[in-house]
């Protein structure tokens, strides 16, 4: 089933503070907004890597943390009623006509946009895939990074290998649909909530799972077919007999499609102009850590700096012709009305 | 003022000149020393600094913080004498460091 097309004045892809301000942005100018980010929530690298981590380098918040930095983003950017997109990675970015991008999506989301932003930051988070040797064999057909659908793990013997809180709601979701469950991790010790630490303890106590602590040393199988791991850990080495693993070593960010959309780029980073934001394709502009130009510092300030000149600029696009008048919030009454203040 | 000297997998040496206070894996990025990813610039969310510290210098080095421990988890082939150099200070007692930088971060 193919979901309606949606239309828009502009996608920004990536939900990271500087995809977040430029809602608020390109919002005073009237343009409306699409969000799309791979994570499942807002707020990019500061939600996902550092939430508790004070940033000490944000204009006029001397101290602030990263998920307080988007929470407040989020709140700024509110007036403008932006639609977000979570969970989808854009896969297609494609100029059709003049004054039409079309940008698909992994879940099948098709959005019609009169220009892109493109603030993907490092790219998208995706699964860490540990340096197992031969692990590319089994990957899809026995290794598997994330659940998309329980069902298939029905009746498998699995592993799971890590101690967050991946690793651990999954041994907890997949446990009763297995055949076998273990949870290896390299200690006794696990990041993930207490609660679901206490419960896979209770299944491991009942007999309904076990708990492992060591390293994969070495995959056993072949065709792609795994018949079990290798392990060590401080008594020695193991084997632990499976044909399904699921190793959780948290997110890594790669460029991902990006690098298919006919931008140029410079070492995996979008050039841009220091005017405009734009990149080699007009209408698509490129702004935070994703960017480069002369002088560019991955900064969030620079970030926000680039989102506001950026939106002169697609202002233009989206209204060709019609004047561009500068104002200020604390003077203007339409930017007061549109922010609900006045 | 230290010297700390950083052993690729590959078996390559770099001997780095290092300030007191400044971290081991920033003392690794500022002279280009290969293996030490760094991707969070230093914020101990990434476990891309992995290093193995050669016994003779453990003690010097001191224990793992918790955070430390915690992110190590997505390290791969984590040691005893794991540690993220993020989270080293350097200082005169570890003049003659010697580290080796795993085969790969992940």
């Amino acid at each position: 089933m193919r979901a309606e097309v949606i239309k828009t004045d502009a996608v920004i892809i990536g939900g990271g503070p500087c995809g977040l301000f430029a809602i608020f942005e390109l919002g005073l100018l009237d343009i409306k907004c699409h969000v799309i980010d791979i994570l499942d929530r807002a707020g990019g690298q500061c939600t996902e890597l550092y939430p508790e981590k004070p940033i000490y380098d944000i204009p006029a918040l001397p101290i602030v943390s990263g998920q307080e930095l988007t929470d407040r983003l989020m709140e700024q950017a509110r007036p403008f009623d932006a639609q977000f997109h979570y969970n989808q990675m854009v896969t297609e970015l494609e100029k059709r006509g003049d004054n039409e991008f079309v940008v698909k999506t992994d879940a099948g989301t098709e959005l019609h946009a009169k220009i892109v932003v493109i603030a993907a930051g490092g790219g998208s988070f995706q699964p860490k895939k540990p340096p197992m040797p031969g692990i590319d064999a089994f990957e899809g057909t026995s290794v598997f990074y994330s659940v998309r659908k329980m069902d298939m793990f029905r009746g498998k013997d699995i592993l799971i290998v890590g101690g967050g809180d991946s690793a651990l709601d999954w041994t907890l979701n997949l446990q009763p649909l297995a055949n076998s469950m273990t949870l290896l991790h390299r200690r006794d010790d696990f990041r993930a909530a207490p609660d679901s630490v206490n419960k896979m303890r209770e299944l491991v106590a009942a007999g309904k799972m076990d708990l492992k602590i060591g390293q994969v040393t070495e995959l056993k199988g072949d065709n792609g077919q795994l018949t079990g791991v290798a392990a060590k850990g401080k008594e020695g080495e193991f084997d632990v007999a499976c044909n399904t693993m699921l190793p959780f070593f948290g997110l890594t960010m790669k460029l991902g499609p990006v690098a298919d959309w006919g931008l140029n780029l410079n070492e995996n980073l979008i050039t841009v102009d220091t005017e405009k934001f734009e990149t080699s394709v007009p209408g698509i502009f490129a702004i935070g850590d994703i960017n480069t130009y002369p002088g560019k510092l991955k900064l969030i300030l620079s970030g926000f700096h680039e989102a506001a000149l950026m939106s002169q600029q697609a202002f233009r696009y989206i209204n060709p012709g019609e004047r561009l008048l500068f104002q200020y919030t604390t003077s203007s009454s339409s930017l007061q009305k549109k922010l609900g203040v006045a | 003022m230290a010297k700390i000297t950083f052993i690729e997998f590959s078996g390559t040496a770099h001997e780095v000149d290092a300030s007191n206070g400044m971290s081991v894996m920033e003392s690794a990025v500022k002279n280009m020393v290969p293996g030490i990813d760094a991707d969070c610039g230093g914020a101990c969310a990434c476990a891309t600094c992995h290093v193995y510290v050669e016994p003779d210098w453990l003690e010097a080095v001191g224990e793992r913080n918790e955070m430390e421990e915690d992110m190590l988890d997505f390290a791969f082939d984590v040691r005893d004498n794991s540690r993220l150099s993020c989270q080293i200070k350097v200082s005169d007692a570890l003049d003659g460091l010697v580290v080796k930088v795993p085969e790969k971060q992940f």
